[in-house]
């Protein structure tokens, strides 16, 4: 089986070590992995900043970047989300304007083949067990889209339960945002902050050592307020824990 | 373009408003507590009913039905609350509609009314308009007492005075009753039962004075013109039943078509406002009081004013109309992170909250400074519209607003359909979202980018300058990776494009 890795613009400028991440875990479980070049952003701070006329090439360019894959995987949910969800109401709106039918074609052949990172994992691949190794406390944060945008459910939580080594604890009020919203956190920081705030400190009283993830750009803003706090617990997206075995651990 | 009144003058944007709201720990205290608490038990008693996700979609279809053939059932029930014995009144706007209230309160003779909760006359500033006739208006419902009483502004649709604690409360009631009417009782603590003693006696005296009754009403049934209020309290069916002269003002959008439609909203609207399984005091009245006949008592005059203040226009708008959907249950204020924090007044609207982010700028147009700061007051979470019981996706239509404002868009204003200028204000952000663009939709720029930001990543400051500062001021940026993904990649798999 091959997929095609939608890196996403955050992890491919910031977080590389995530894409990287995916890359082994999906070649350990027999995935052959394709990167199309000519990917880009998704157009997600675009529109959700209410720019959807900027948004339209990226999803032009997304949806021809990923044309002859049969699976997309990605290591974000809102990423995901926004292909699965808005694209098509992206292209409903161009074709209402009168704009023609071609990008709500694009998004209907596109928008079926993309996975969540975790979708793939368990529903595609039907693992849970995917043979990694982290011996250390870990709590995990559910990002808004993953949860209310995707669906996920319990299936990140499921991966990390089956992580040898490595001990699960609950994040109380985990369901909760963490205040990150893309360009939220800069329109409104004072908002943003107590939010991410109140996470950061659920988070480090689990006793965590590691605060789980999977989505970057809500990891960066909870990291940024971690290390400004210089607070011991770390950020990690659940890639790099799943990639992490005993042969090659996480350095 | 001139916009709709909705009770309050003019008002900082939000992100200022909310910062004030975020320091006061006070605050953030009474409002963490009183909606963590409400959202547990919403939660558990929507849990209890097998059939919540049909009754949600039910309430959704009913609602968008009405909306589509809103001008029919505005007919039929005008016929119907006539032929009862009733006076349709129609406003266009709150001007309008005070000006309605306060005739029909003159021509009574009467220099005060009694009121039942209602956002309607909230929302058109009545109290203010009557106090400027000479007629006082006395809220009955105990949150809105408090709330008349502290000189304050509602922060809640469902209880205004969430962010008062008892004490504050008992301190209000000490120095304010005397001034409207009985005194508070003395000595007076803060146990809730007390308080609500306090206010029960001083409100007796008011209701069995009282000639006039004003109310807004939950929900209008078209086929048979009876009209609908839930409460807790059962102080609105004092003012429903005493008075002789009952106005009621209520906006174009709570019509339903049948009295069978209320089934539905008679079990999701307690659970998702109250989280009770069933309203405590439901009452119903169709033209004339609700025991007329009989033995005769009841109010002997009953006229409703039907009101627009921005809701056609709003109708117009083929996404945003689904605000008008709302039937005020406040589940969306109670689940919202952003309202938990920053408080109903940094809104600017007795519409707080999620449902008044998106209401707001729609009823009063995205001119003023807070209303084109409202559709941006959200992280785009998604709990509101999980637990809206109509299924309002609020996420949408903040997504649709932020768009009116950042890059224009049609609209109509007073039945005029307008194309609006992208807003003021904008104009740096738009620039850097063309330029964001441009760099990403070039891949061979994007990533020479990428490679002169990871060989600048040692002089990467602490704190950046501009509107870079928002997030530096309170977080450390993310480091800068020495190599991007993309390079990685070619490095490795030698696929070099
Ligand atoms: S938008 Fe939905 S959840 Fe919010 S007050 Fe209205 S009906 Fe209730």
């Amino acid at each position: 089986m091959r997929a095609a890795l939608f890196v996403t613009c955050v992890t491919d400028a910031l977080y590389p070590r995530t894409g990287i991440a995916v890359v082994r875990l999906l070649e350990r479980l027999g995935v052959g992995v394709d990167f199309p070049a000519a990917q880009s952003c998704c157009g997600q701070p675009q529109y959700n900043t209410g720019y959807r006329y900027e948004t339209e090439p990226l999803m032009r360019r997304t949806a021809r970047a990923f044309a002859g894959h049969e699976y997309v995987v990605t290591p974000s949910g809102s990423c995901a989300a926004m292909i699965r969800e808005h694209y098509p109401r992206i292209g409903r709106k161009a074709a209402a304007e009168g704009r023609g039918s071609e990008l709500a074609e694009a998004a209907a052949a596109l928008a079926p083949r993309v996975y969540e990172l975790t979708e793939f994992l368990v529903d595609v691949l039907g693992v849970t067990d995917v043979g990694a190794y982290f011996p250390h406390t870990v709590t995990y944060h559910p990002s808004c889209h993953g949860l209310r945008g995707l669906g996920l459910g319990d299936r990140p939580r499921r991966l990390l339960a089956a992580v040898k080594g490595l001990d699960l604890v609950e994040l109380p009020g985990a369901e909760e945002c963490c205040g990150f919203g893309g360009t939220f956190a800069v329109k409104n920081p004072d908002v943003s902050t107590a939010m991410g705030t109140d996470k950061i400190t659920a988070a480090a009283g689990t006793g965590a050592q590691v605060l789980c993830g999977a989505d970057n750009s809500c990891l960066a803003h909870l990291g940024g307020l971690l290390r400004r706090a210089d607070s011991p617990l770390r950020t990690l997206h659940l890639a790099e824990i799943l990639a992490a075995t005993e042969e090659e651990p996480l350095t | 373009m001139t916009g709709t009144y909705l009770g309050m003058p003019a008002f900082p944007a939000f992100p200022a408003a909310a910062r004030e709201a975020v320091r006061d720990e006070a605050l953030r205290a009474n409002l963490r507590h009183a909606t963590h608490t409400i959202r547990d038990k919403r939660a558990r008693a929507v849990a209890e009913l097998a059939d919540w996700d049909r009754l949600r979609a039910a309430g959704k279809a009913v609602k968008d039905h009405t909306l589509r053939h809103l001008d029919r059932y505005l007919l039929q029930l005008e016929a119907a609350v006539t032929a009862a014995g009733g006076t349709v009144h129609w406003a266009a706007d709150a001007d309008e509609a005070n000006r309605i209230v306060t005739e029909l309160v003159r021509a009574t003779g009467e220099r005060e009314v009694v009121k039942v909760k209602s956002m309607a006359t909230q929302e058109i500033g009545l109290n203010e308009a009557l106090e400027a006739a000479g007629i006082a208006a006395y809220e009955t419902d105990l949150a809105e007492l408090i709330v008349q009483l502290g000189h304050d502004r509602p922060s809640h649709i469902l209880v205004p005075a969430i962010h008062r604690n008892r004490a504050e409360i008992r301190d209000i009631f000490r120095a304010e009753m005397a001034g409207w009417g009985r005194p508070a009782p003395e000595p007076l603590g803060d146990d809730p039962r007390e308080l609500a003693e306090a206010a029960r006696l001083h409100l007796r005296e008011k209701f069995l004075r009282a000639k006039v009754a004003v109310s807004g009403a939950n929900f209008m049934v078209a086929e048979t013109g009876t009209m609908v209020v839930l409460e807790s309290e059962g102080n609105g069916r004092m003012c429903l039943t005493l008075p002789e002269t009952l106005i009621s003002v209520v906006g174009i959008e709570k019509v339903v078509p049948t009295f069978r439609d209320l089934e539905i909203f008679l079990q999701t609207l307690p659970r998702s406002s109250t989280a009770e399984r069933m309203n405590p005091y439901t009452t119903m009245w169709t033209g004339l009081g609700p025991s007329r006949g009989a033995d005769g008592d009841g109010p002997t005059a009953f006229h409703l004013v039907l009101l627009d203040n921005g809701r056609t226009d709003t109708l117009a708008d083929e996404t945003g109309r689904q605000a008008l959907r709302c039937i005020r249950c406040s589940a969306c204020l109670n689940v919202c992170p952003v309202y938990e924090r920053a408080g109903g007044h940094a809104y600017g609207s007795v519409y707080p909250g999620p449902i008044g982010a998106i209401l707001s700028p729609q009823l009063r147009g995205t001119g003023s400074a807070i209303d084109a700061s409202l559709p941006y007051a959200s992280t785009l979470c998604g709990a509101c519209y999980e637990v809206c019981p109509v299924a309002i996706d609020i996420p949408e239509v903040l997504v649709h607003l932020r768009e009116r404002i950042a890059q224009g868009g049609p609209v109509t204003r007073a039945g005029v359909r307008v194309t609006l200028r992208p807003a003021d204000g904008h104009t740096a952000e738009r620039a850097a979202m063309r330029a964001a663009r441009l760099l990403l939709d070039h891949p061979g720029a994007l990533r020479a980018g990428e490679r002169l930001l990871a060989r600048a990543r040692r002089l990467a400051p602490r704190r950046l300058p501009g509107a870079g500062r928002a997030w530096t001021d309170s977080r450390e940026l993310p480091t800068v990776a020495a190599q991007s993904f993309r390079d990685w990649w070619a490095r490795e798999r030698s696929d070099p494009r």
